[in-house]
């Protein structure tokens, strides 16, 4: 059970800490990006009453303009496709990558509208200056619990750092996904995984009207 | 010669399981797993889940914190029994010493004080002591009622609940109460995680053994396991990329 309530802490945290548009990209080292980023998305989130009454359309314009810059979904995709991802057409792969990120970003929202005023510790950076692939650690300190340790995992770009993968506890994001798109790849194609995401990130219109219902009791506290 | 004959049907019956579709081969009780899952997962829906949301409703968030942080407190004898055990005395001394903070001043436990006063909570059990010596986990478990686990930490949860100090607890009534209290208190704290699982995954059985295996290495570790080069993979970026072996990572 302590497991399992660990386990739920890194569900709900895995990916509540976000990054913000930096000044000047080039500039900037990954750890001083992560920092300002999750301070200016925690700031915005406390400011917003319509956010925190439950307005997910507003929550996921905010991620989208301040979050997702920072992430590269195509290797994120790939990353989660392993091998399956050299198999796949370049129109499979725009396809995966756009639903993909839609499927995170919807997790994402979910994460950070349960988020409560939990402190950040931002580690430093254990990096030489050269390196273009580096873990950036923060961890999220609760009372009577352990802090969870979020790592991202970045790499240096052309267009600046961009995180490819994030692991909460020590749980991988895109390792956690492998497994699943293994498994349907197996079953039913890559264009099978690419329906299977499509009808989770657009549910039909009888699970679409219960959705809202369930959030009201969750936003209730 | 029975006995013999009765191990090679268990081992025909595990080859059996394991062969029933392209299994992971972390996982040979795959279909007997699924079934405790779903076992497991109506008797949330019945009973633990809407137990756990009328606590969380209402229950005043200070007095779920300071039940919280008594049952947290109990549990900071055995991880530091069990930081000793893993060749880590200074990490335990600080485990007891958390626990004469939080007792006295922290009146009972039900307030954190250590954490304030810099000694951090650690996070440690049997299973992962086995691990830490070199035990490997060996076939993923879903346990009735305690969920997730595996052949290692489901013989470290028997040693647990077993060290348990609420075990001892008398009369039997109490030791129900406080069962009952700290396992719908757990469970409250997971409601919104149970909510994101929904949401992110694709298959939530894979998803919750995936999750778990993958922490469970990490807090064997203490939270650094040696890093894996990252594996690359064509057309991933706009830039060129050196092709490089895949390694898998999942383990």
């Amino acid at each position: 059970m302590k497991t399992m309530k660990t386990l739920a802490r890194i569900l709900l945290l895995l990916l509540v800490t976000s990054f913000a548009r930096a000044q000047a990209p080039q500039d900037v080292t990954p750890d001083v990006l992560v920092k300002a980023v999750t301070l200016e998305v925690v700031d915005l989130i406390a400011k917003d009453k319509e956010i925190q009454s439950g307005n997910r359309t507003k929550l996921i314009a905010l991620i989208d303009e301040k979050v997702l810059p920072h992430f590269n979904f195509t290797a994120m995709t790939a990353l989660a496709m392993g091998q399956n991802w050299n198999k796949a057409t370049p129109e499979q792969k725009k396809l995966l990558t756009q639903e993909f990120r839609t499927l995170l970003v919807r997790t994402y929202a979910s994460a950070l509208a349960a988020y409560s005023e939990q402190k950040f510790d931002f580690r430093p950076l254990r990096a030489k200056a050269t390196d273009t692939d580096v873990t950036v650690n923060v961890r999220v300190l609760q009372q009577g619990a352990q802090p969870v340790p979020i790592d991202y995992n970045m790499e240096k770009t052309s267009a600046g750092w961009k995180v490819y993968d994030v692991m909460v506890g020590g749980v991988s994001l895109v390792a956690n996904y492998r497994t699943e798109f293994a498994n349907v790849v197996r079953e039913s194609g890559i264009d099978g995984l690419i329906r299977n995401l499509q009808s989770k990130n657009h549910p039909p219109a009888r699970q679409a009207a219960e959705k809202p219902a369930e959030r009201q009791g969750a936003d209730k506290k | 010669m029975i006995f013999r004959l009765t191990l090679a049907c268990l081992f025909a019956a595990l080859a059996g399981c394991a062969t029933t579709g392209e299994g992971d081969p972390r996982d040979p009780l795959e279909p007997l797993n699924r079934k405790v899952f779903a076992f497991n997962d109506a008797l949330d829906n019945a009973v633990a889940r809407p137990v756990a949301t009328v606590y969380h409703e209402y229950v005043p968030g200070p007095l779920r914190t300071y039940a919280r942080n008594f049952f947290a407190n109990i549990g900071d004898i055995f991880i530091g029994v069990n930081n000793i055990l893993q060749g880590k005395p200074g990490d335990g001394l600080q485990d007891w010493a958390r626990f004469l903070f939080n007792s006295t001043i922290g009146v009972f436990g039900i307030n954190d004080v250590a954490s304030d006063m810099g000694f951090e909570k650690h996070n440690e059990d049997f299973g992962q002591t086995f691990g830490r010596w070199g035990v490997g986990e060996g076939a993923y478990l879903v346990l009735p009622l305690l969920g997730p686990s595996t052949l290692r930490d489901g013989v470290g949860q028997a040693i647990d609940i077993y060290a348990d100090p609420l075990t001892d607890v008398r009369p039997i009534s109490l030791r129900t109460t406080a069962y009952a209290l700290r396992f719908t208190g757990n469970r409250a704290d997971l409601l919104d995680a149970g909510r994101l699982l929904e949401e992110a995954a694709l298959d939530r059985y894979v998803f919750l053994r995936d999750a778990f295996l993958q922490r469970r290495r990490n807090l064997v570790y203490d939270g650094e396991p040696p890093r894996e080069a990252r594996p690359r993979y064509e057309e991933e970026e706009e830039k060129p990329q050196p092709p490089q072996p895949e390694k898998p990572s999942t383990q």
